[in-house]
């Protein structure tokens, strides 16, 4: 019973991670269903970007988050005001192809300044202690701040999304843009913001991958598919579903681990398949796609 | 139809088309004679060209007509290469035959994959594709009898005893190993043109006429009286049918398979859809001066590693945001010339 408990807990903490992963894409896909196929790579350029910031500058992962925060920001509104915003229209096939050139970029010009080897962002002695909870069972310092910083990101995007005009402007296009446009929104500014936006999500998303796990160029496709199965799962525009749909993830993988250690990822895309079949249009549905 | 006025008829082909159906024989019988006028080089670079032809033609039909814009592709490469080593090691079945019962049963498994993808639209159905290709991937890899994780060889006894094969060795007087380049260069050859013919008649028949009304508009279509699911699942299930068909022949060519490599997102998804829409998306002829153009690329560029890719990648935005209709679509609009004509045109008689 005990060991299931853990199961469950160590899967949900887990969910909190493929949240963080998810939070950005799920800003970007519900507001202008853009496919965002290097969505998993820029996550991984991110924790490249802090780790050549800590390793340049001698400051600590705080600092050098504060720092490239607004880098990011400033990456993303430029990303989406120059090139991706050219490619959004009822075709799926343009930001599709753009967004996988992105990715093929992404990968290999970080392999040709990082070359191929695995990186890990080093946050002290943090990494490895944990908070017992009663006997038998304790749970990691680092995954519950990783679900705590999900749960932290989620709830300011709910706060920007439904309380501020930004968002307001955010729900008009993500409802009708035609409309939005006639409202006197400029559609291909509040696109470019809700990437900067993202990216920032993305940047928070890359220090607790880096911290988590090594990483290298190679690895951003198989983030980007846990991310986006968490969206899908979660419904457009949902971001609390966002969150559900990381820890139905994170749960159908550390249990499908349990069973069999080789079953860990399937697991994960088995439940993502069979929420689909029931709903195929996700838990939460917000917006109309 | 009665109601026609008589002074008018209905036309598909074109001048250029009448003429490259002469010329098409023509170069047939030349590419089929090729194994005794060219290297063996030569001959391997065809075989890439060929397979990689066919699978940019199947995503072609299933994308650029019926608008599936599938990115899971490897799901049916990997499992045609898997189902032809099941079938060679397991059942001890020749390889030749084994290659269409590997199309057979990609194109049954089709089926239940339809199942789940079909529920899902537009991106989702991207995404879902690829979420069933990485499910396929994984299931692979737990059988162990055909090499788990990590991949297995084909023996000797099986690629060197394949039917045909020894009369290639007399009628070439060739050793073994080229024997098996002129064999599977036949057979790439064959399915490309099989692809090529299945595109082009199922585009002329009474299918194509639905599939082109759902292309350009799926509500008009469904009013007008198309099936668009059904005649969608049938695309999709004919398509997985002729990729498996592909993915079997490329294993059996390389003799060597691996979960990662067979169901590689890259290799068997990107690279096609790359092809397409530099060729351009929705004609016949674009996978065809698509695939000639990323050959060239990879033979004088595959060299330079990261930065090839680095420029495929710079390649892929720029024909979207520049050329989205790709060369031939260039070429059709400033030209007018179709080889393959498919558009049914009103002519004064």
């Amino acid at each position: 019973m005990l060991i299931w408990l853990d199961t469950f807990i160590q899967g949900a903490l887990l969910g909190g991670l493929y949240a963080l992963f998810a939070a950005g894409l799920a800003l970007i896909f519900g507001i202008m269903r853009l496919v965002n196929l290097a969505h998993g790579d820029l996550i991984v350029f991110s924790a490249f970007l802090v780790l050549a910031l800590v390793h340049a500058l001698g400051v600590n992962l705080v600092i050098a988050f504060l720092i490239a925060a607004p880098l990011m920001f400033i990456i993303g509104f430029a990303l989406q005001h120059v090139l991706l915003n050219r490619t959004l229209g009822k075709d799926i096939l343009p930001p599709l192809l753009v967004t996988f050139g992105l990715s093929i970029i992404l990968q290999n010009g970080l392999q040709e300044v990082f070359s191929a080897d695995s990186r890990r962002l080093d946050a002290g002695n943090i990494e490895t202690s944990s908070i017992p909870l009663f006997s038998g069972l304790a749970i990691g310092v680092m995954p519950l701040m990783t679900f705590i910083s999900a749960a932290a990101v989620i709830l300011i995007l709910n706060r920007i999304f439904y309380h501020t005009r930004l968002g307001r402007a955010f729900r008009a296009t993500s409802d009708d843009p035609q409309c939005a446009q006639l409202m006197g929104i400029d559609n291909r500014r509040v696109f470019a913001l809700a990437m900067g936006l993202a990216m920032v999500v993305t940047l928070v998303a890359a220090v607790y991958l880096g911290i988590r796990a090594n990483f290298d160029p190679s690895i951003g496709p198989s983030r980007l598919i846990y991310a986006f199965e968490a969206v899908i799962i979660g419904g457009l525009g949902s971001f609390w579903g966002t969150l559900a749909g990381g820890i139905i993830i994170g749960v159908a993988q550390t249990i499908g681990a349990h069973v069999n250690p080789e079953w860990q990822i399937l697991a994960g895309h088995l439940a993502f398949l069979a929420v689909l079949i029931a709903r195929p249009r996700g838990l939460f549905p917000r917006a109309v796609d | 139809m009665k109601e026609q006025s008589p002074s008018y008829r209905l036309a598909v082909s074109t001048a250029a088309s009448r003429y490259l159906l002469i010329l098409g024989v023509l170069a047939l019988a030349v590419l089929v004679a090729l194994p005794a006028l060219v290297s063996r080089g030569a001959l391997q670079d065809l075989i890439f060209v060929f397979y990689m032809l066919a699978l940019a033609q199947c995503w072609n039909l299933l994308a650029g007509y019926a608008g599936l814009v599938s990115v899971g592709q490897q799901a049916f490469v990997g499992l045609g290469g898997y189902v032809l080593f099941a079938m060679t090691l397991l059942f001890n079945i020749d390889a030749m035959p084994a290659i269409l019962i590997a199309g057979a049963v990609v194109g049954l498994a089709a089926i239940p994959t339809a199942f789940v993808v079909f529920r899902l639209r537009g991106p989702y159905f991207a995404i879902g594709t690829w979420v069933v290709a990485e499910v396929f991937r994984l299931v692979l890899a737990q059988f162990k009898q055909l090499g788990g994780g990590t991949g297995m060889s084909l023996p000797v006894s099986v690629t060197n005893d394949t039917f045909g094969l020894e009369w290639i060795k007399t009628l070439f007087d060739v050793r073994t190993a080229a024997a098996r380049d002129i064999q599977t260069y036949w057979v790439a050859l064959a399915i490309a043109v099989g692809t090529l013919l299945l595109a082009y008649l199922l585009l002329r028949s009474r299918h194509g006429l639905a599939l082109a009304a759902i292309r350009d508009s799926e509500t008009a279509a469904e009013s007008v009286g198309v099936d668009n699911d059904r005649t969608k699942l049938w695309i999709y299930v004919v398509t997985a049918a002729m990729t498996g068909l592909v993915g079997a022949l490329i294993y059996l060519y390389k003799a060597r398979i691996s979960p990662d490599a067979a169901f590689s997102v890259l290799d068997w998804t990107a690279y096609v859809i790359l092809i397409v829409v530099i060729g351009g998306i929705g004609t016949i002829e674009g996978p065809i001066v698509g695939v000639i153009v990323f050959y060239l690329l990879q033979a004088y560029l595959a060299d330079f590693g990261t930065w090839y890719l680095i420029l495929l990648g710079a390649l892929a935005i720029v024909i979207m945001l520049f050329a989205p209709q790709g060369i031939w679509g260039f070429v059709t609009q400033r030209f007018g010339v179709e080889l393959f004509p498919t558009r049914r045109r009103l002519m004064r008689r």
